[in-house]
């Protein structure tokens, strides 16, 4: 005790020890890891060495941009959707739940409980050509009659939609759940109406959900593979199976870590400009 | 009633063994201690090879096994092994069994970091496709069979005794051999399925899959070119037969590259036609007789899935273990369950009294027509790294 009181400018960097000491371990090593395999080439026969081989860079963009860009336009898709879906959804829950608030939000969350890979699988059997849901389709008019839903780019983004959907629905629900509802009164007191109200007090006060949501929505979806390997065919493959493939059957360490830290850096621009159009002191609240 | 237990060649009994331990029991060391605790981790490297022949022949009392999935038998609820559970009754070994491969490409991404540090990878058999194992073999991940334990070596069909890359079979033992040819459904394809040509036929859009393993899908494909994907493959060919598959992905004819999951879709009905495994539609011909399957008349691909003993394995074990399944009663029933080739002489004989219809299935017990109409793919090529990157490409990642 006598050593702290003695070293007072100590304690915030004790109290601090164990999340730099997580962060260095679980951050920064793998960090510094990816980026130094990132520079090697070789193969398992010969070995890999370290020769700051920056062509992998090069030659990962320019035979993979196809598989970026639809990562992205896949995930941005599936973002917008999930927050169409999202926000009608939580809006309703938290002002209109009631005492069945938590209940509701359970429902949501419920299907989680089953793993990824299996619920996953499911839509195969739910979107099946010969299913239900592809016949009513077709029925409709929305599908031509030899036409599937399975094994397309809409199956692949509807997959993403759905598994992400609990990341974006939660955080809305909770900056939702926040706003205190004498406001929107006090608005419309003040002769607002409903739409103005729901612009100008409701929506503004909702945007840390909506940007922490888009956020957690859109960095893991654009790295997702699963959803492509099992909805899609090989002409909806993401950034993701080409990782995954390059790392786990080719072996080709050097050029799957470039490729990883390509991802990476292109969502942080990316985040960064989002941030900055939208304002990140929202983020806070 | 024969005795179920009884077989030909058995093996010591436990006591035996422990007794032959206890006179050998002076040698009784250390690291034959750790080696024998079967993939503790961390055993430094491969033995060398003088070692491997007085390797302390004490069953260990676990081993690992990992295996294709379906690729052994079970009892009817699929809950339990019943030729493993009787290895366990025999010896005494629990059999840790995994169906943890399901391509040779994504296992070996698993295994080779631990492997490749002389690190276990708590594994003590592994069965891998043989040109996986030449590859294991010669980057010295692999320890040599006790072959002293493995007398049903003798079993060994005379075709898989010496394959280029093992010649004595000193580090491998074939599991099963397969055949790639095409699995269908004749009423929705429309009729016979003779070539791989014909699952490019426009009416087939999005309702065909081809198997995400280069040596199966191109060899089908060189095949049909008149190229012996056996031989040396040129690179013109071997373009040409890329670019094939290359307009069909770019056409939307295909609607995905799988391993053994196009089983799903297939007997589902969502796909018409696969490049296909022989055992894998005889197992799906039991629920879905509407299946079919066909080797090209060009000619099919075929290999050996082989059991090894990767770094670490505990080698007396796992011998023993191999010598159990070349058994031919127990090979028998393996077969009989499986469907797909089995390596182990006389097992047609045994099979005969578990089902006699089995002995006479052409795609478990090859005709040598059948068999003279089958190639395994160059292993040589299948490590040309040019040849992988652009099948890499072209099944899309």
């Amino acid at each position: 005790m006598t050593f702290l009181h003695h070293h007072r400018w100590l304690t915030p960097y004790l109290l601090l020890a164990p999340g730099i000491a997580f962060l260095v371990v679980f951050f920064v090593v793998p960090l510094y890891y990816l980026g130094y395999t990132s520079l090697q080439e070789g193969t398992v026969q010969v070995g890999y060495t370290f020769t700051w081989a920056w062509d992998n860079y090069s030659n990962a963009f320019d035979q993979y941009r196809e598989q970026f860009v639809r990562s992205l336009e896949y995930a941005g898709i599936a973002t917008v959707a999930a927050l169409l879906i999202s926000y009608p959804l939580t809006y309703w829950i938290a002002f209109r739940g009631g005492r069945w608030k938590n209940l509701l939000l359970l429902f949501i969350i419920a299907p989680f409980f089953v793993t990824y890979l299996i619920r996953t699988l499911a839509w195969q059997n739910i979107l099946s050509d010969d299913g239900l849901v592809v016949n009513a389709l077709q029925l409709l008019g929305l599908v031509a009659e030899d036409g599937r839903v399975l094994a397309t780019s809409t199956a692949v983004i509807a997959g993403i939609t759905y598994n992400f959907l609990p990341f974006m629905a939660l955080p809305l629900y909770v900056s939702l759940e926040q706003i205190d509802k004498d406001l929107i009164e006090a608005a419309k007191d003040l002769y607002a109406s409903s739409t103005k109200a729901f612009l100008r007090v409701t929506l503004p006060l909702s945007m840390p959900g909506v940007i922490a949501g888009t956020l957690l929505t859109f960095i893991p979806a654009a790295g997702d593979f699963i959803n492509a390997e099992l909805l899609g065919t090989p002409n909806q493959a993401m950034i993701g199976n080409v990782i995954q493939s390059k790392f786990l059957e080719i072996t080709d360490y050097g050029q799957a870590a470039a490729l990883s830290v390509i991802l990476m850096v292109v969502i942080l621009l990316l985040i960064v400009v989002y941030t900055r159009l939208v304002g990140t002191e929202r983020l806070a609240g | 009633m024969k005795d179920p237990f009884h077989r030909t060649n058995h093996p010591i009994t436990r006591e035996q063994l422990l007794r032959r331990a206890a006179v050998g029991g002076v040698t009784l060391s250390l690291p034959g201690l750790l080696a024998a605790c079967g993939g503790g981790g961390g055993i430094e490297g491969q033995q060398p090879e003088t070692e491997a022949t007085t390797v302390e022949q004490v069953l260990v009392d676990e081993i690992t096994v990992s295996n294709w999935p379906f690729y052994i038998d079970q009892n009817d609820d699929a809950t339990k092994f019943p030729t493993l559970e009787q290895f366990t009754e025999e010896t005494g070994v629990k059999v840790n069994y995994l169906e943890d491969i399901n391509s040779n490409e994504e296992f070996f991404g698993e295994i080779q970091a631990p492997l490749s540090r002389g690190q276990s990878i708590d594994r003590d058999i592994i069965v891998p496709t043989a040109w996986l194992c030449a590859r294991l073999l010669n980057l010295g991940y692999l320890q040599k069979l006790d072959k002293s334990a493995i007398p049903n070596i003798v079993n060994l069909e005379d075709s898989l005794a010496s394959p280029v890359w093992d010649p004595n079979r000193e580090y491998s033992l074939p599991w099963q051999s397969y055949i790639t040819g095409l699995g269908y459904d004749p009423k929705k394809v429309g009729g016979e399925l003779t070539s791989v040509e014909q699952l490019l036929d426009p009416a087939l859009k999005g309702k065909i899959t081809m198997l995400d393993s280069m040596e199966d899908t191109i060899g089908l494909f060189l095949l049909e070119m008149g190229v012996d994907p056996s031989g040396e493959i040129d690179p013109t060919a071997y373009d040409e037969a890329v670019a094939k598959v290359q307009k069909a992905v770019d056409d939307d004819q295909i609607r995905q590259f799988t391993g053994n999951d196009y089983t799903g879709p297939l007997s589902k009905g969502d796909v018409w036609a696969s490049i296909a495994w022989s055992g894998d539609i005889v197992i799906l011909q039991a629920d879905y007789p509407n299946l079919e399957f066909t080797i090209p008349d060009t000619g099919g691909m075929t290999s050996v899935d082989t059991m090894v003993i990767p770094t670490g394995g505990d080698v007396y074990t796992a011998s023993t273990f191999m010598n159990f399944f070349y058994d031919p009663e127990i090979a028998a029933k393996v077969a009989a369950y499986i469907n797909y080739i089995t390596p182990v002489k006389g097992t047609k004989e045994a099979i005969t009294e578990i089902d006699p219809a089995l002995a006479k299935d052409p795609l478990i017990f090859p005709t040598p027509e059948v068999l003279e109409n089958v190639y395994e793919f160059n292993a040589e090529a299948i490590e040309n790294v040019d040849y992988q990157e652009k099948w890499q490409a072209v099944i899309g990642v």
